[in-house]
């Protein structure tokens, strides 16, 4: 659990975090999102002690965090940012293997280590491992900064816009692993974005800030749903605040069970936005639904996007 | 047969070097025929294997003190707590080069007298300031990014330094480090000047008793010296280049 209380911090007379308090739970994935200089990246810096508050407190697992030392203190919490973040002159498994080789790791099992967390991100180890990191693609090279952020097993992950610089298929695909590591691992995630939609897509609490200060936080629906002024409506972009809500479900959630029609399946883990593209592009009023084995799972009707059927 | 090749510069300018400093007497007819008013057209005091050699543990002396007194230099000047000293230091450094190394060895006779110790403290003097300035250049060039991570991982200041900040200005300050060597190979031989065994020593003495056989030998191997030099930092500055540069048309990755 990480407990900020009060904090400020201040850059030459410019105010970049005011009086800031904030609860992540364990194993809970919070968002950090607003727009540059709001002082989100501050607040992630100021968590693993990059950088000092002026005051208050910050406690992680109920111990004061200016109690521990600052290098045994990030070994401990994962930290990932822009893809630009790897060291290029060492190979991919020095880069995933650093903070256990910081650690005193025994070699074999650093090895050993880095082979797993490979596989997890879909890299084949033998063909990766030994690769530098301008050898790889920008979402290969994230791919590794996520791995390097996971290596040492920690329990509380930071990400300032890790998926920042990538293009939106590639995007779109890691922040669906980040979700189903947290969902599997149940790491307590902190990450800071400016894009709405993927602090909708990956944010179980949202929190928005402007000023150095929390605007409005919340479920991703709350904040869709009851923006609390102006700001946030802007902020959440007013005209598609429904497409937006729409992305939050699945298909699954509003399926009818009935037999197959005949057309192009859709999958029923896609969002409802996807089903709307769907509807709009075939001009259809229903579409059949396959599950993700292919198999038919029932119907889903332009209706039923409106309201769950009952 | 492509490896030699490729270093086919390297091996005629060594072969050059070792072939005239132990075979020189062997060239004596040449400058007999050159300059047939000389009595004797063949420095022969010391033997040129001797020159080179001292030559060789002058530079490598001042080599030693200018390497590691420049990169501490830069080290330190680009650390929280010396940010305020980089200008100063790169004036002092450029005030220091800009003293030709004669006025440097006139100076220091009176003070230390006559021998290797005056030429070392010009050598030092005038070779620190591309080591320093290499350095300076490499540790400043990399990107913040990447200090932000290693200390964001747990780095403390002497692992970033080390495993981080090094490694990546490594061929900065080799470049800077091989400006200094090759100039000093050129600028030990004024050494000579104020008493100390090098290869300047035919050329003083040639230039004095207007003997230019003289100065062309003692000029020649210099010349060589300074080449093969230069050839050898290349070398290494290509064995140091990242491997990451070195991938198969197929996208294979190729290990040296």
């Amino acid at each position: 659990m990480i407990e900020i209380s009060e904090v400020s911090k201040s850059f030459d007379g410019r105010q970049a975090v005011s009086e800031l308090s904030l609860t992540v739970e364990n194993g809970e994935f919070a968002v950090l999102i607003g727009t540059s200089g709001s002082g989100k990246s501050t607040m992630l810096k100021l968590l693993n002690r990059l950088l000092e508050p002026d005051s208050g407190s910050i406690r992680l697992h109920g111990k004061n965090i200016a109690e521990h030392a600052p290098e045994q203190l990030r070994r401990r919490i994962g930290y990932a940012i822009q893809s630009v973040g790897l060291f290029p002159h060492w190979t991919v498994e020095q880069n995933i293997g650093a903070v256990p080789a910081l650690l005193k790791w025994p070699k074999a099992r650093i090895r050993d280590r880095v082979g797993e967390l490979l596989e997890l991100l879909h890299l084949p180890p033998e063909e990766f491992r030994h690769r530098y990191p301008d050898q790889l693609s920008g979402g290969q090279q994230q791919r590794v900064g996520v791995a390097r952020a996971l290596a040492a097993d920690p329990d509380v992950l930071l990400m300032d816009e890790p998926f920042g610089a990538l293009d939106p298929v590639t995007r779109a695909s890691l922040q669906q692993e980040l979700a189903n590591i947290h969902q599997v691992s149940g790491k307590t995630i902190v990450l800071v974005t400016h894009d709405i939609d993927e602090a909708l897509a990956l944010g179980e609490r949202i929190i928005l800030m402007d000023h150095g200060r929390i605007v409005q936080q919340g479920a991703p629906r709350d904040f869709l749903l009851s923006p609390e002024n102006d700001f946030v409506r802007e902020f959440v972009g007013q005209s598609d605040i429904g497409i937006r809500l729409l992305g939050l479900e699945t298909i699954a959630d509003r399926v009818r069970t009935q037999p197959a029609i005949p057309g192009e399946p859709i999958r029923s883990d896609s969002t409802l936005r996807e089903a709307l593209s769907a509807f709009i592009t075939r001009k259809e009023h229903s579409l059949p639904v396959v599950d993700e084995h292919g198999l038919p799972a029932g119907v889903l009707h332009f209706a039923d996007l409106l309201q769950p059927p009952r | 047969m492509r490896r030699l090749y490729r270093y086919r510069w390297l091996a005629i300018s060594s072969l050059l070097l070792l072939g005239l400093t132990f075979g020189m007497p062997l060239t004596a007819p040449l400058f007999a025929n050159a300059f047939p008013e000389l009595a004797r057209p063949m420095y022969s005091q010391d033997s040129f294997a001797t020159l080179v050699l001292a030559h060789l543990n002058i530079v490598f002396l001042s080599g030693i003190v200018t390497v590691l007194g420049g990169v501490t230099a830069g080290i330190f000047v680009t650390r929280p707590a010396g940010r305020p000293f980089r200008s100063s230091l790169e004036t002092v450094l450029a005030i220091s080069q800009s003293f030709p190394p004669v006025a440097v060895l006139a100076v220091a006779v009176p003070l230390i007298g006559f021998g290797k110790t005056p030429a070392l403290i010009a050598l030092v003097m005038y070779g620190v300031l591309p080591v320093a300035q290499g350095a300076i250049a490499g540790l400043s060039s990399i990107p913040p990014s990447i200090l932000e991570v290693a200390r964001g991982i747990g780095m403390d200041r002497w692992q970033i330094l080390r495993r981080v900040e090094l490694p990546l200005a490594a061929l900065v300050i080799l470049a800077g480090v091989r400006t200094s060597v090759v100039i000093n190979i050129g600028t030990a031989a004024i050494a000579s000047t104020v008493g100390a065994k090098t290869l300047g020593l035919p050329i003083i003495v040639g230039l004095s008793g207007f003997n230019t056989a003289y100065v062309i030998q003692g000029a020649l191997l210099v010349a060589l010296l300074a080449i093969v030099a230069d050839q050898l930092f290349d070398l290494l500055s290509q064995r140091w280049t990242p491997p990451a540069s070195v991938t198969a048309p197929d996208g294979r990755v190729e290990t040296r």
